[in-house]
């Protein structure tokens, strides 16, 4: 699936397309087929997200969605050696998600 | 205006800015190889690529030097401005192209005293820009007599200020 | 060390003002991302992987317990309450958000400090030697000539828009303690025949993805003519350096390009055209600049000598404690590399607890080195105890500067959107190692260097073990290179062969410091050994026999 993720302009924070607006959560994010283009450029005009860009994912059977590329899997989760700063701070493990 | 589908984008020939009250050259700038050969040009432009020396030996003729910032962070530009005005030129510089609000102030303190950005510049940002720095740290081309009514206080550096001259 | 005055304050108060200006109007969108980044760049401000990151600039890696309070508080304010300190001997935070960057330059104004030029394409953070003012082997303190270098390049209007970013050291003794020569101009004040103090200019060094030792290109310049000349090495620079290709754009290139010869004739050339044009400050400057650099309050006939009483002690004092020109004093390393912890990190309440041991034992000044460790300039032999053990009771106390846990890494996978790989986990991992293997203790001094990328920021080029991370089709991989050096005996280490995955690489480091254990004689280091025996030997331990 092609789904798409960028900063929030204000504050840095990564977000992904949800269909609507931008998550914080990978979980979220929607597969935008051919409409990278178009939406990437509507947002970013409207400053709604700063240096956005489309990635290829995989979507599991559990319904997780994986970015194809481990810098967008840290992205999704926070650095692997401060799992306390991370978006899944009590799960010991997350961090093999990313590797 | 430009119209849009012109390849060749030439910019705005527009004057925003000018620091000079002489009558402004009222003929196109020419290229660096082209000023060389015709003896009635008192106008020229340099690109990134050119040598601004080259202009040395015909200063006297000069009337008008546009530098070309093709894209606002190829800094070459700075450097041929100080040079000319190292080398004496009193003529007229003007930073044509790319050249953007937060440029305005280096530019400025490079030697040029006029500005004609391919995209108009908002006036108030522009103002706020060049008065932004009340003192200097190294001298360039605006070092001059001291005044503290001047713009950066006069371009004169602030070790120049520590050490007796105000 | 050096106070603003009136105008260095009018300065960055300024600068404050231009980049809120510049960010309000980002936000309004009167200026899009590619017109906004090189301007937040050069204030420092980055969009990292998972917020922005601010560098804020240390010079020449000095401060005071003043500043230090303020960047803790700045930790807990803005960010999430720890700091990363760098190998230009900066500071890094990594939790920033666009809309608070104005403030923090704010407060940070408020105690003479700031973000100005610790990125983009202009001259850069000027790093000196951590032991300035402290060293017994220095010809004098370098940090006045740093400070002078400072103002000359802040928001120079010439080079404000250079082919790339632009780095400088500055150290004043033989032995070099600043990588000088890995820089794009490495200043060593010395003295001449007739005690005449001048700069040896190297120009042209770095790392990256071509590394360059940088060659002497002039070796006197009087004192009195140093800005003049750093003037002519720029603009040759800002008018010839390559502007095709980014990765071919700093001066090392143009300067191998062209050559070494032909760079100085240039150079010679604008600088002759430059001292007619009488840009040098006042020699009274470089002289009120250096009463700020003057001895603080030695106290004399201070005893020389430390209880050793306590193992760990004397360990620590052995390792972590450099000598001092003054007798009873040393420069004492606080460690930021625990075993297993991720190196140059500091905490908000570390760096508080640090600011008030520099305030209470070293006359209230500390320093960062570009090993990402800090230092404590100036302490009594009689007072380390004490200081160790509190070092000790808060995670400071490690005793291995320079040893195989004293590593370099950049922040890597984990935080950078530069990097290939996590640098962070390895080192964590090989400092695991050597502690649980207990080689540690006997390897003897042992620079490891660990980068994420190309890039560098970890000087693995430099490292007598310099590890790589890279991208191997989707996966981590590490390539382990040998034979770096930082010092003045400069050189830039060798690949063994193939990368590694992560536990391999760990191992490869281990196998590679038995083949010293092995093969050492007569107290050489490891870079010494394998100098002398070379590549052969490692690369049957690490790949076989061929």
């Amino acid at each position: 699936m092609k789904i798409l993720t960028g900063n929030d302009l204000k504050t840095g924070a990564v977000v992904w397309w949800d269909g609507t607006n931008w998550s914080l959560h990978v979980e979220d994010a929607i597969d935008v087929g051919d409409q990278a283009e178009e939406i990437l450029g509507r947002e970013e005009a409207a400053r709604r997200v700063n240096a956005s860009y489309a990635i290829e994912a995989m979507r599991a059977d559990d319904g997780s969605v994986r970015p194809a590329h481990i810098k967008d899997r840290v992205r999704a989760l926070g650095p692997t050696v401060r799992p306390d700063l991370t978006l899944k701070p009590a799960d010991p493990e997350a961090g093999n998600w990313v590797i | 205006m430009i119209s849009s589908d012109q390849t060749d984008w030439t910019g705005l020939d527009e004057v925003q800015f000018r620091f000079r009250d002489d009558t402004m050259v009222d003929h196109p700038a020419v290229t660096v190889d082209s000023f060389v050969d015709q003896s009635n040009a008192a106008a020229v432009r340099l690109e990134p690529g050119d040598n601004a020396r080259d202009l040395l030996p015909h200063l006297d003729r000069l009337a008008l030097v546009e530098v070309n910032f093709p894209a606002f962070t190829d800094g070459r530009g700075y450097s041929a401005a100080r040079i000319l005005r190292e080398a004496g030129y009193t003529g007229e510089l003007r930073a044509v192209g790319d050249v953007l609000i937060d440029q305005l102030a280096y530019m400025r303190r490079c030697g040029f005293d006029s500005f004609a950005a391919d995209r108009p510049l908002d006036e108030a940002d522009a103002k706020a820009a060049f008065a932004r720095w009340p003192y200097v740290y190294q001298p360039a081309a605006d070092t001059q007599s001291a005044s503290s009514e001047e713009p950066s206080h006069g371009g004169v550096p602030i070790w120049t200020l520590r050490h007796g001259r105000s | 060390m050096y106070k603003y005055d009136q105008y260095d304050q009018a300065m960055v108060d300024a600068r404050v003002e231009e980049f809120r200006d510049q960010t309000r109007r980002r936000l309004e969108g009167k200026l899009t991302e590619d017109q906004f980044k090189p301007l937040r760049l050069m204030n420092g401000l980055y969009l990292q992987l998972h917020a922005y990151m601010l560098r804020v600039a240390v010079p020449y890696g000095t401060l005071d317990s003043r500043q230090m309070h303020a960047l803790a508080d700045i930790a807990d304010k803005y960010d999430r309450g720890y700091g990363h300190f760098t190998t230009r001997q900066n500071i890094q935070y990594n939790w920033i958000k666009l809309e608070d960057a104005p403030d923090i330059l704010a407060d940070l104004a408020k105690v003479e400090m700031h973000a100005i030029q610790t990125s983009g394409n202009c001259i850069r953070n000027i790093s000196s030697d951590q032991f300035a003012g402290a060293a017994a082997d220095e010809v004098t303190d370098p940090r006045p000539y740093a400070e002078l270098l400072r103002q000359w390049s802040s928001f120079h209007p010439e080079f404000v828009a250079l082919p790339r970013k632009f780095k400088i050291a500055v150290i004043a003794s033989e032995t070099d303690r600043a990588a000088m020569k890995l820089h794009d101009i490495g200043i060593r004040i010395v003295r001449n025949d007739v005690g005449e103090l001048g700069a040896q200019f190297y120009v042209g060094g770095g790392m990256g993805r071509t590394p360059m030792i940088a060659p002497l290109i002039r070796d006197f310049v009087p004192l009195d003519q140093l800005i003049t000349y750093s003037e002519a090495c720029l603009r040759v620079y800002n008018r010839y350096g390559r502007r095709d290709n980014k990765f071919k754009a700093r001066i090392k290139i143009l300067v191998h390009e062209m050559g070494a010869d032909e760079y100085r004739r240039q150079v010679d050339e604008e600088f002759a055209h430059l001292l007619g044009q009488g840009i040098e400050p006042p020699f009274a400057e470089l002289e009120r600049i250096r009463t700020y650099f003057e001895d603080p309050a030695f106290k004399d006939r201070l005893s020389d000598t430390v209880d050793r009483s306590d193992p760990d002690f004397a360990l620590w004092v052995d390792r972590n404690c450099h000598a001092h020109k003054q007798a009873g004093y040393v420069s004492a390393t606080i460690s930021l590399k625990p075993v297993g912890g991720i190196p140059g990190d500091a905490s908000a309440a570390q760096m508080h607890l640090m600011a008030e041991l520099a305030r209470e034992y070293s006359f209230d000044e500390c320093r960062v080195t570009h090993a990402q460790n800090i230092v404590l300039p100036h302490v009594e032999k009689a007072r380390l105890y004490a200081l160790w053990q509190v070092l000790e009771e808060n995670g400071l106390g490690t005793a291995n500067l320079d040893q195989v846990g004293d590593i370099i890494a950049c922040p890597g996978l984990d935080y950078c959107s530069l990097a290939n790989a996590r640098s962070i986990p390895l080192a964590q991992k090989i400092s695991q190692r050597f502690a649980a293997n207990g080689k540690g203790d006997t390897l003897g001094e042992l620079k490891l260097k660990i980068s994420g990328c190309i890039n560098a920021c970890g000087h693995h080029h430099a490292g007598h073990i310099g590890i790589l991370g890279v991208d191997r089709k989707g996966r981590e991989n590490y390539q382990l290179l040998l034979g770096g050096s930082e010092a003045e005996d400069t050189s830039l280490g060798k690949i063994t062969g193939p990368g590694f995955d992560e536990d391999g690489v760990v191992d490869a480091v281990e196998k590679a410091a038995d083949i010293y254990l092995a093969r050492r004689e007569d107290g050489e280091r490891f870079l010494d050994t394998y100098r002398r025996i070379g590549m052969e030997p490692f690369k049957e331990a690490l790949y076989g026999q061929a």
